[in-house]
């Protein structure tokens, strides 16, 4: 075969996995839009009534206003736990350091469902679950090695000499940080926060379990999936979508930030 | 270094107070759940084999289990097949630039709702839905894609897929094209070059791609319920079942534990095999 048509068909196969991976984005903002009540095709007419419906739902505002809450609060943790390894990974080396990076990478190779259920029993236990918090605690877990991951990446390209050269000027190592590591970091600290935020607002399996009746926008989903088949989650999705592509888009800006070398001090 | 280092300790310390009280602690503590007792619906610290004996005796854990294990294995097979020819384009048939752009968008469906996707994909594949009425004006059907393996398989593929294919690009785009070169001047076909020279040579990316749709997809409740019509049920919905309804959290735990043994066994074989010498 030619390359042209290998190359052809590559493309064509690139295509279709394309396909399958949008479609169901694409059903989900094609059908918040439409009439019908249940979906397919033809289509029925253009209606705005299904976000009507969530706009007049107070559930839909109280869960809205608890994920908000629990998003930024986890993606605050989540990133200066994430700083804090991938600090202590990029400068020191020390016994057990194998050990030290699993404990902090592990969480993501568990399965949600069985995090949620050991957060459940381990949260109670300890009289603090079916609270935001709760969700927040077990969100923090799940998000930090994420935030570990993208701030390693940046600390990657600093240049190891400014550190010891503030340092040989006099420079403190708390003020070495102050004026070289965390300048040199923020792009990466700002995207790790804006994906921390995106991951946690999508997580439903744990924080269905820990949430109690704290609910959270996916867990909304997830009950009002159980009851109905109604519209009414296409444009609870599509607000979802919206919320979560532009906070991975601001990540992705911020993590592109080619290094700016910081200013030496006049 | 005989004084505490106050400073180094204030970033090595937080994620480990953090991780062992919330991610260590937690699974520590779910082990221990699974001898508890439930007695008058409270639960009792004990330490008895009951939820044990009575979970690994019963023909519909094990049902259950086998389902599970080969859903998840099915689908491991399915993602890294698929995925390859996807990945093959993506590392050496395209631009840099393009590569980067395909990519970005592949991730773009780890952050839109995975529940409202596969609710997407329920009214796609119902019996009047989208994929029967277009497949139904080329004259074929109408197919039952829903509550059978077929609706989980896709289900699982919308879940790994996109992570799978990123991770086999990443993967085939460090392969050394001088090597692959080499073949091609030794006189090996396309084919020949791709089984004998890229595939080994990418073996140990291909193999944690495989181990993480393995994990995701014998973890995950949603497509197995809600595309898969839970009959019969898989572990995670038999958690879930379980902890909601019978408030048998002891019982969880064990179908939990059992999970974990499972997902390290298989996680660690393959690791093992990625990392053996070639002969």
């Amino acid at each position: 075969m030619s390359d042209r048509l290998i190359k052809w068909l590559l493309w064509c196969y690139l295509g279709l996995l394309l396909v399958f991976v949008f479609s169901p984005i694409l059903t989900s903002v094609i059908f918040s839009f439409n009439s019908d009540r249940f979906p397919t095709i033809p289509l029925g007419s253009f209606t705005l009534k299904w976000y009507q419906t969530i706009f007049d739902d107070p559930d839909v505002w109280s869960a809205a206003r608890t994920s908000i809450f629990v998003s930024l609060c986890t993606a605050t943790l989540a990133t200066f736990i994430g700083f804090c390894t991938a600090y202590t990974d990029y400068r020191y080396g020390f016994r057990f350091k194998g050990a030290y990076l699993a404990l902090a990478l592990l969480p993501p190779t568990i399965p949600l469902i069985i995090m949620a259920l050991a957060m459940l029993a381990w949260l109670s236990k300890l009289g603090i679950s079916g609270r935001a918090w709760s969700v927040v605690i077990a969100h923090t877990v799940l998000c930090a090695p994420f935030a570990m991951g993208i701030i390693r990446l940046r600390l990657q390209q600093i240049d190891p000499d400014l550190e010891s050269a503030a340092w040989n000027l006099g420079a403190s190592e708390w003020s070495a940080m102050k004026t070289i590591i965390v300048p040199f970091a923020r792009p990466a600290l700002i995207s790790a926060f804006c994906l921390t935020m995106a991951v946690s607002f999508d997580e439903f399996a744990v924080a269905w379990f820990v949430a109690g009746l704290n609910k959270t926008i996916p867990v909304l989903i997830l009950e009002v999936l159980q009851g109905t088949t109604d519209p009414q989650i296409y444009a609870i999705g599509t607000f979802v979508f919206l919320t979560s592509i532009t906070l991975v888009i601001i990540a992705q800006v911020f993590f592109m930030t080619r290094g700016r070398k910081p200013t030496a001090p006049a | 270094m005989n004084r505490p280092d106050v400073y180094a300790s204030t970033w090595r310390l937080p994620v480990i107070v953090w991780q062992c009280l919330f991610f260590v602690g937690p699974l520590l503590f779910m082990i221990a759940v699974s001898f508890f007792l439930v007695k008058n619906y409270r639960m009792q610290e004990a330490f008895e084999m009951a939820n044990w004996s009575r979970m690994m005796t019963r023909g519909y854990f094990w049902d259950a289990y086998w389902y599970t294990l080969g859903l998840a294995a099915a689908s491991t097979v399915l993602a890294t097949c698929l995925a390859f020819p996807a990945a093959y384009g993506l590392a050496f048939k395209v631009s840099e630039s393009t590569r980067r752009w395909i990519i970005f968008l592949l991730i773009i469906p780890f952050f839109t709702s995975y529940l409202v996707r596969t609710f997407s994909w329920y009214v796609l594949l119902a019996e009047s839905g989208v994929v029967n009425a277009i497949l139904g004006k080329l004259g074929f059907g109408p197919y039952t894609m829903l509550n059978s393996a077929f609706g989980t398989l896709v289900g699982y593929m919308t879940l790994t897929l996109p992570l799978v294919v990123i991770l086999q690009t990443l993967s085939l785009a460090n392969v050394n094209r001088s090597l692959i070169e080499a073949a091609h001047n030794l006189g090996a076909g396309r084919m020949r070059t791709i089984f004998t020279v890229i595939v080994p040579s990418a073996k140990v990316g291909l193999i944690i791609g495989a181990v993480f749709c393995f994990i995701l997809s014998f973890g995950d409740f949603v497509a197995p319920y809600y595309l898969g019509g839970s009959k019969p049920p898989t572990l995670p919905i038999l958690i879930i079942d379980t902890t909601k309804s019978g408030q048998q959290w002891p019982r969880a735990a064990v179908v939990a534990v059992v999970m974990m043994v499972t997902l390290l066994t298989a996680a660690f074989t393959a690791i093992t095999m990625a990392y053996r010498k070639r002969r």
